[in-house]
């Protein structure tokens, strides 16, 4: 089981809806958020490209936040996510440092916060609130060990990326392009 | 659009909250006491869902309100069984606890008093508050009839005092969504097909082929069920063609993205009916079963070449015949998109004529992938004596536009000033859920009407800009506090919603419909208002419909079969269009007589001149009009709006992103505030951009007040459409201003 994220820039609006269904499903105090859109424009009027996609932490196979945790606080479950024990964290930002996607935040409450691809709605079967919630479906959940999942079966079938390869995280949210 | 991180604060909330987890969930973490302890506290925690339909658009998506066992409201989730919503609501819609937890509600009903020369508010009980609004509407009605109390509202809560308005004798009633927002497409097509288009739309975006977007940005609206149908659309290969100056979200999902020159729709979509009807690509059977005049529309349109529209709106005569291809190519499959928001030039009702005929040439009314029958079913009349006969209403006095369906609210803010010629002198308004102050062009004309009205009552749950001019304030509860009307439109097949309160009111906050019927009893006819709470109503009407409230709570919506007819025309249907000759009219006999152009045609407008550039303005996803700015969840999405400038205009000027700018207007309007630049190649350089409903003037909006810039405040030019009275807005020009201008005045 290695759990990943697939998302459709072709689809995606970037209304925000998946900012505001986390917050709300995970009580994520205002003026934080553990996923955000962003907006790219290339070239020119009226030649123009636009991408708008939803990012969060990219849960990486080789994910330098736990290499570089000193508490061991942050850690990657068997499932392939990545979470952070609050209790055992310090709040150093050792993590929010190294993380090259700006995934993890400082919580009010004093340990680092950040996207859990929503495990305690997975135990029930249900999808994470952001995908569950997306307007324009453009997001997709699932196993990549699967190879019939949706998502393998999307990266099969569609061009694909993920976001700063060259860090070499090994990085498990993919958009299609 | 990037949500900022604030500072470090000290918020008491724990970071794994939602719905209890089950106790599996608890050995999930296995030597993970931290995890296990939350888990373990969020499995005793119980949640209840109670439905309801949201209010912070008008879409009206039906959804379940989750609260905790210590009442709280913790988050809304869409109702899967709707045809609005199909269980995912939009940002707004999920951010709709923040109407509730905003602690600038408006919490007491309010009076406007006099302290030392100046104006200001005092807090009053709910008690005095009625009688002082019952007594001033009943001088003004013993003075000068009922009719002359006007109600302008939006929403649910309008419906209430709509019930109240006509039970006093008054149908001096108006909504901005009429005249500023969507009349001219209603004009429009029911001049065409006999049918208005409605709300939701009943387009068949979901099985379309093609969709045209002419100045429509789905996407940045986020009109729910038809967001998620574009989204289907794309899944499907259906080719989009989008229309607009701007590069809009829904442009950059485009095939085809026609950078049009601003105002001139009508002379593109001239040219495609002439490539659609010269290179035979329209639907020869369908045109000729059910259309009219199509002979005397050939012959107008044989002039209007690709080539003659080019030079007008700076479209290539190849990419119009492209297009046209294309869209006859998908046909009936093909939607050109009535639009929403058309108010812009004043010739809006032919603009939306001319949308209307391209879709009875390529046959898409009454198509699969085009237009649906669409199908609501009747909620009963609660029983009440019949409404008395007002002399007159919204009809006369917009009795100048003959095709106006719904009352101008423009048409009655001038019934509100006295004059020697004006025959229907409104005296006193109740605003309810709406903030006319954002919403209505021509400040200077407004205010003029407000200062001469005897009373004005504001309905509303937030302090909003129009609370300022009125003598009386009241406090509405938010939709999550409160019983309205069932909610029941149009659609593939019929539903109906319920919302009912899932927490009690907070504040001193009290719903629309007690606060109608305690007016309406105040005033003389209780009667009209036989129960002690709505939810008897609702009861009512819902064992009438064959269900029951113990039935919708559980369930929240309820589907119901079609009655009507088939959703789409029969291969040999004689179908009857509802207009009066029965056939989709290219060419218009009701506005010939009436003295209109019978097909539509291109004006040129005014262009800016040298120094200014044209206001446009739209939506962002994340907001609806000026009502969600202050919402805690929305405005942390997005705070202001912002000024999308051309780099060649900023270069000129000398404009860097971020940089803080104001605008004022051909009539030397000034904006109160200032606005970011963004710098960006998604706008023309004869035009900037902004997203509507910021720059709240009032403080009492903490997060909103001057942020940003009100866009409606610098729309002093309207161009009004002859034929229903709509106020186009688009045709202002506005300069850039890098120095302040209020340095030396306050504000």
């Amino acid at each position: 089981m290695r759990y990943a994220m697939v998302i459709d820039t072709l689809k995606c609006v970037g209304c925000s809806d998946c900012v505001v269904a986390c917050q709300t499903e995970n009580d994520v105090p205002i003026g934080y958020c553990r996923d955000w859109i962003t907006e790219t424009v290339s070239g020119a009027y009226p030649t123009i490209e636009l991408e708008l996609k939803s990012e969060r932490c990219n849960h990486c196979d080789n994910a330098p936040c736990v290499r570089c945790c000193p508490t061991g606080a942050s850690h990657q479950l068997d499932n392939g996510i990545v979470l952070v024990t609050g209790d055992e964290c310090i709040g150093c930002g050792a993590c929010i440092e190294s993380c090259p996607y700006d995934a993890r935040f400082q919580h009010p409450d004093g340990y680092v916060d950040k996207c859990t691809f929503c495990h305690h709605r997975l135990e029930k079967g249900q999808l994470p609130a952001c995908v569950s919630v997306c307007p324009t479906k453009c997001m997709y959940f699932g196993d990549l060990d699967n190879p019939n999942s949706e998502v393998s079966r999307l990266l099969k079938n569609r061009k694909h990326k993920t976001l700063a390869p060259e860090a070499g995280t090994k990085p498990k949210v993919y958009y299609l392009i | 659009m990037t949500t900022s991180r604030r500072k470090f604060i000290k918020i008491s909330a724990l970071g794994l909250g939602g719905v209890a987890a089950t106790t599996s969930a608890i050995k999930m973490f296995g030597a993970n006491p931290y995890l296990d302890e939350l888990v373990k506290e969020n499995v005793a925690k119980k949640f209840k869902r109670t439905p309801t339909y949201c209010e912070v658009c008008f879409w009206k998506c039906a959804a379940w309100t989750y609260t905790n066992e210590n009442g709280e409201i913790k988050k809304i989730i869409g109702n899967d069984n709707d045809p609005h919503c199909y269980g995912r609501l939009c940002p707004r819609g999920t951010g709709g606890v923040g109407m509730y937890n905003d602690e600038d509600r408006l919490k007491t009903p309010l009076i406007r008093t006099t302290v030392n020369g100046e104006d200001t508010f005092r807090k009053a009980s709910w008690e005095e508050a009625l009688d002082l609004i019952a007594a001033k509407f009943k001088a003004v009605k013993d003075k000068y009839g009922a009719e002359s109390l006007a109600l302008l509202k939006h929403g649910a809560p309008g419906k209430h005092f709509e019930h109240l308005y006509k039970a006093l004798g008054s149908d001096t009633i108006a909504e901005p969504a009429y005249a500023q927002c969507r009349g001219a497409r209603e004009a429009g097509f029911n001049a065409t097909f006999g049918s208005w288009i409605g709300s939701p739309e009943p387009t068949d975006i979901r099985d379309t082929k093609c969709l045209v977007l002419i100045g429509s940005h789905i996407g940045e609206n986020m009109h729910n069920s038809q967001v998620q149908e574009m989204s289907d659309a794309i899944d499907n290969g259906a080719t989009i063609i989008t229309v607009d100056p701007r590069l809009s979200t829904a442009a950059s999902k485009s095939k085809h993205w026609l950078a049009i020159k601003p105002a001139t729709d009508i002379a593109l979509m001239l040219a495609w009916m002439n490539v659609i009807i010269e290179e035979g690509l329209y639907d020869k059977e369908y045109v000729e079963k059910y259309g009219l005049g199509f002979n005397e529309l050939k012959e107008y349109v044989s002039t209007f070449t690709p080539e003659w529209a080019y030079g007008i709106t700076t479209i290539k005569p190849e990419l119009i015949r492209e297009t046209a291809r294309e869209m006859g190519n998908a046909a009936p499959s093909v939607i050109i998109h009535p639009g929403r928001h058309v108010s812009w030039y004043g010739d809006d009702t032919q603009r939306a004529r001319a949308m209307a005929i391209l879709n009875g040439l390529l046959g898409s009314w009454g198509r699969r992938g085009g237009f649906y029958f669409k199908e609501s079913i009747k909620v009963p009349k609660y029983p009440h004596p019949a409404y008395n006969h007002p002399k007159w209403g919204w009809k006369e006095i917009g009795e100048k536009y003959p095709l106006a369906q719904m009352g101008i609210t423009t048409e009655v803010i001038k019934a509100s000033i006295p004059s020697p010629d004006n025959k229907y002198p409104v005296k006193a308004w109740l605003v309810a859920g709406t903030n006319i102050t954002k919403s209505i062009p021509d400040r200077k004309l407004l205010e003029a009407a407000m200062d001469e009205l005897e009373f004005m009552v504001v309905v509303d749950t937030m302090p909003m800009d129009v609370t300022g001019y009125a003598d009386v304030v009241l406090p509405e509860c938010t939709y999550l506090e409160r019983f309205d009307g069932i909610r029941s439109a149009t659609n593939r097949e019929p539903s109906i919603a319920l919302r009912m309160p899932a927490v009690k009111p907070k504040y001193d906050s009290k719903p629309s419909w007690w606060i109608a019927k305690q007016l309406g009893e105040r005033l003389g006819v209780g009667d009209y208002f036989a129960y002690d709470d709505y939810k008897e109503v609702i009861e009512w009407q819902l064992e009438k419909m064959g269900t029951s409230l113990e039935e919708m709570e559980k369930i929240g919506v309820k589907n119901f079969p079609r009655k009507s007819r088939s959703l789409y025309l029969k291969e040999d249907e004689k179908y009857e269009f509802p207009t009066m000759s029965g056939k989709i009219e290219f060419y218009s006999k009701e506005l010939k007589e009436l003295g209109f152009d019978p097909m539509p045609k291109y004006t040129a407008h005014p262009e800016p001149p040298q120094g200014f550039y044209r206001l446009n303005y739209g939506r962002a996803p994340m907001h609806t009009f000026s009502r969600t700015a202050n919402n805690p969840n929305l405005n942390d999405l997005k705070k202001e709006n912002d000024l999308w400038v051309n780099p060649k205009v900023a270069r000129i000027i000398g404009l860097k992103t971020g940089q803080r700018v104001w605008l004022r207007n051909q009539d030397e309007i000034t904006s109160t505030f200032s606005i970011k630049v963004r710098v960006t190649e998604r706008v023309r350089w004869d035009s900037v951009y902004m997203v509507h409903g910021f720059g709240h003037d009032n403080k009492k909006l903490t997060r909103a007040y001057a942020k940003g810039i009100n866009d409606t405040q610098l729309v002093s030019k309207v161009a009004v459409d002859p034929i229903m009275g709509g106020t186009g807005m688009r045709g202002n020009f506005v300069e850039i201003l890098t120095e302040n201008p209020h340095k030396n005045t306050e504000i």
